[in-house]
């Protein structure tokens, strides 16, 4: 593996120019979702569910909401958006002619992801705050959260994408991967109500620890057994980050 | 000196071989071309040379650096023009030539005056807040011209620069590519237009199949394959067996294109008296790097 440079901060410059020029097109959409998934769940199965650990359904559901847009953030981002980049724009080929390497225009990508991941966490958590769902000040670590959160699926995604032969792949990416993971990390049901063998995969997915996270950052349910979920993330992290800038340079120079 | 070099330089794709050991040096401040048909190779080798492709063998030196240790550094030196367009489609014209210039750290204002002063070295200022739908085909190629010129690189790397072009903008381009050589930008140009060529490069390298058939001056090479001269001689279908039977008696070094007939090297006009009755029709022209280009590649495809 080849190390990335600091030179990865252009690539993340141009992806946030283009974003904010054309914030308007994409980004209230990607936060109106979550916000209506979190009233309608909340407010209107939260009626039939009641109480689950001790907290109204919506503010069970609102900490793993923040995760679980903050990972279909970085998921799009790094799946269409980088492979619309790489294969139909061919940005890729014209950044690695400068100085940039492969490993600087991939670093970018992932960061960018992660920032994408940051803000929506950031929004939903600003509004999940203003309905009173937030109770306690450990939550100013959310935004933090997202981004290392980021880069964990924006590294996975960029990873799927360096095999992808072509757009539609990433049909299989979403409904196999990311939204069992939206259903199964516990956002909508602590993870104790399903049977086991569903607990099991439960634990293995990259979610999980994020949802677990968050939730005790929105509640202020600090325990030092969270060190442990937030290990599994950076080592996730480093591990995907590191195997998506070498398959990627495979893919890039031919 | 020479300011790029390469030696035994291969790309393989799976079982093609695209580039079969090229070594050739291109010498600081000269335009060098690089012709051959499609499929000859020539972007594969452009490729490894502007370091975004890695060779399967062989080196390649710029400016005396090792490609392979030092890719970074020599980049930065490099102005490339690829054959295909990737602008950056969702950048206006000048947002793309700002952000090209970033990946370069040129700084801000530096690289806002560079951006105005190559859009309007390629007729290309009153386009400079369209977006890039809104360009045609050849003010997209000018502006891939005018990005490759932002970082002021000593050697410029060309793809195919003037295809799609109008006459004028082909003739603009190639005025300003003179005017770069007389700065002492050094040239690395591919092309599929052999006028091109011939006014554009002082040294030409025919590429045929991943190999480097012949290289040297437009006019040597002229000279060496084809003469001063090309007479072309078209007869009716059945004088064609007594005229080549002529040609060959005559000892002229001859070939036949399309029921006409291409004659090369004449040395005495003598030589070709008389060679076509009042039936066949006889035309005299300049020889051209085209005559080569036909003469070398079509020549190993029948090999
Ligand atoms: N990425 C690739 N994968 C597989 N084969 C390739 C690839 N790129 C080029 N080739 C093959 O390598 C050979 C040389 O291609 P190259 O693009 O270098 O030719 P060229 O001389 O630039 O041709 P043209 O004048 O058409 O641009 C061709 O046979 C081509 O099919
Ligand atoms: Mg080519």
């Amino acid at each position: 593996m080849k190390p990335f440079s600091w030179r990865f901060i252009r690539v993340w410059q141009r992806n946030r120019d283009i974003f904010f020029r054309l914030w308007h097109s994409e980004a209230p959409g990607a936060v109106a979702e979550p916000i209506i998934i979190l009233l309608a769940m909340g407010l209107g199965l939260g009626a039939y569910v009641g109480m689950v650990d001790g907290q109204k359904y919506i503010e069970f559901i609102a900490p793993g909401i923040i995760a679980a847009y903050a990972m279909f953030s970085a998921s799009f981002e790094c799946t269409y958006g980088s492979f619309i980049r790489m294969e139909f724009q061919k940005t890729y080929d014209a950044i690695i002619a400068t100085p940039l390497s492969v490993e600087d225009v991939i670093a970018g990508e992932i960061f960018w992801g992660a920032t994408r991941s940051l803000m929506t966490g950031t929004v939903i958590l600003t509004i999940a705050a203003a309905f009173q769902l937030v109770s306690s000040p450990w939550a100013l670590l959310i935004p933090a959260l997202c981004f290392l959160e980021g880069i964990m699926f924006a590294s996975l995604a960029i990873l799927f994408t360096s095999f992808a032969p072509a757009i539609y792949s990433f049909n299989y990416y979403f409904t196999l991967f990311i939204t069992p993971m939206f259903f199964f990390s516990g956002v909508f049901f602590p993870l104790s109500s399903f049977t086991p063998i569903v607990q099991t995969l439960s634990w293995i997915a990259p979610l999980t620890p994020v949802v677990r996270l968050s939730r005790a950052l929105v509640n202020g349910e600090i325990q030092l057994d969270l060190l442990w979920a937030l290990a599994l993330i950076v080592a996730l992290a480093i591990l995907f980050f590191s195997i998506s800038l070498v398959t990627m340079r495979r893919r890039l120079t031919v | 000196m020479a300011i790029i070099k390469t030696k035994n330089l291969t790309k393989k794709f799976k079982d093609l071989l695209a580039v079969d050991s090229v070594s050739l040096e291109v010498e600081d401040g000269e335009c060098f071309g690089l012709l051959g048909p499609n499929g000859a190779g020539k972007t594969s080798l452009i490729r490894m040379i502007t370091a975004v492709s890695p060779p399967t063998q062989g080196e390649i030196w710029v400016m005396g650096n090792n490609l392979k240790t030092h890719s970074q550094q020599v980049k930065a030196f490099l102005g490339v023009v690829p054959q295909l367009d990737n602008l950056d489609q969702d950048l206006t014209v000048l947002q793309n030539l700002m952000t090209f210039a970033r990946y370069f750290d040129i700084p801000k204002d530096e690289a806002h005056r560079r951006s105005m002063e190559v859009l309007s070295l390629f007729e290309l200022e009153s386009k400079r807040n369209s977006h890039l739908k809104e360009l045609s085909g050849g003010m997209k190629r000018r502006l891939l011209l005018a990005r490759g010129l932002i970082n002021l690189p000593q050697i410029m790397i060309l793809d195919e620069p003037t295809i799609g072009l109008d006459p004028q903008a082909k003739y603009l381009v190639w005025h300003k590519l003179t005017e770069l050589k007389s700065q002492g930008v050094t040239q690395l140009l591919c092309t599929q237009n052999m006028e091109e060529a011939t006014v554009l490069c002082d040294r030409v390298a025919i590429m045929h199949q991943g190999k480097i058939l012949s290289l040297d001056t437009p006019r040597r090479l002229i000279a060496k394959y084809v003469g001063n001269e090309v007479w072309e001689i078209e007869v009716n279908s059945d004088e064609r067996l007594r005229t080549v039977k002529e040609l060959e008696n005559r000892g002229l070094d001859f070939e036949e294109v399309g029921g006409k007939f291409q004659v090369f090297h004449i040395e005495d006009e003598k030589s070709v008296t008389g060679l076509v009755n009042s039936l066949g029709r006889l035309q005299r022209r300049q020889a051209t790097l085209e005559d080569v280009f036909l003469r070398l590649t079509g020549r190993s495809l029948a090999e």
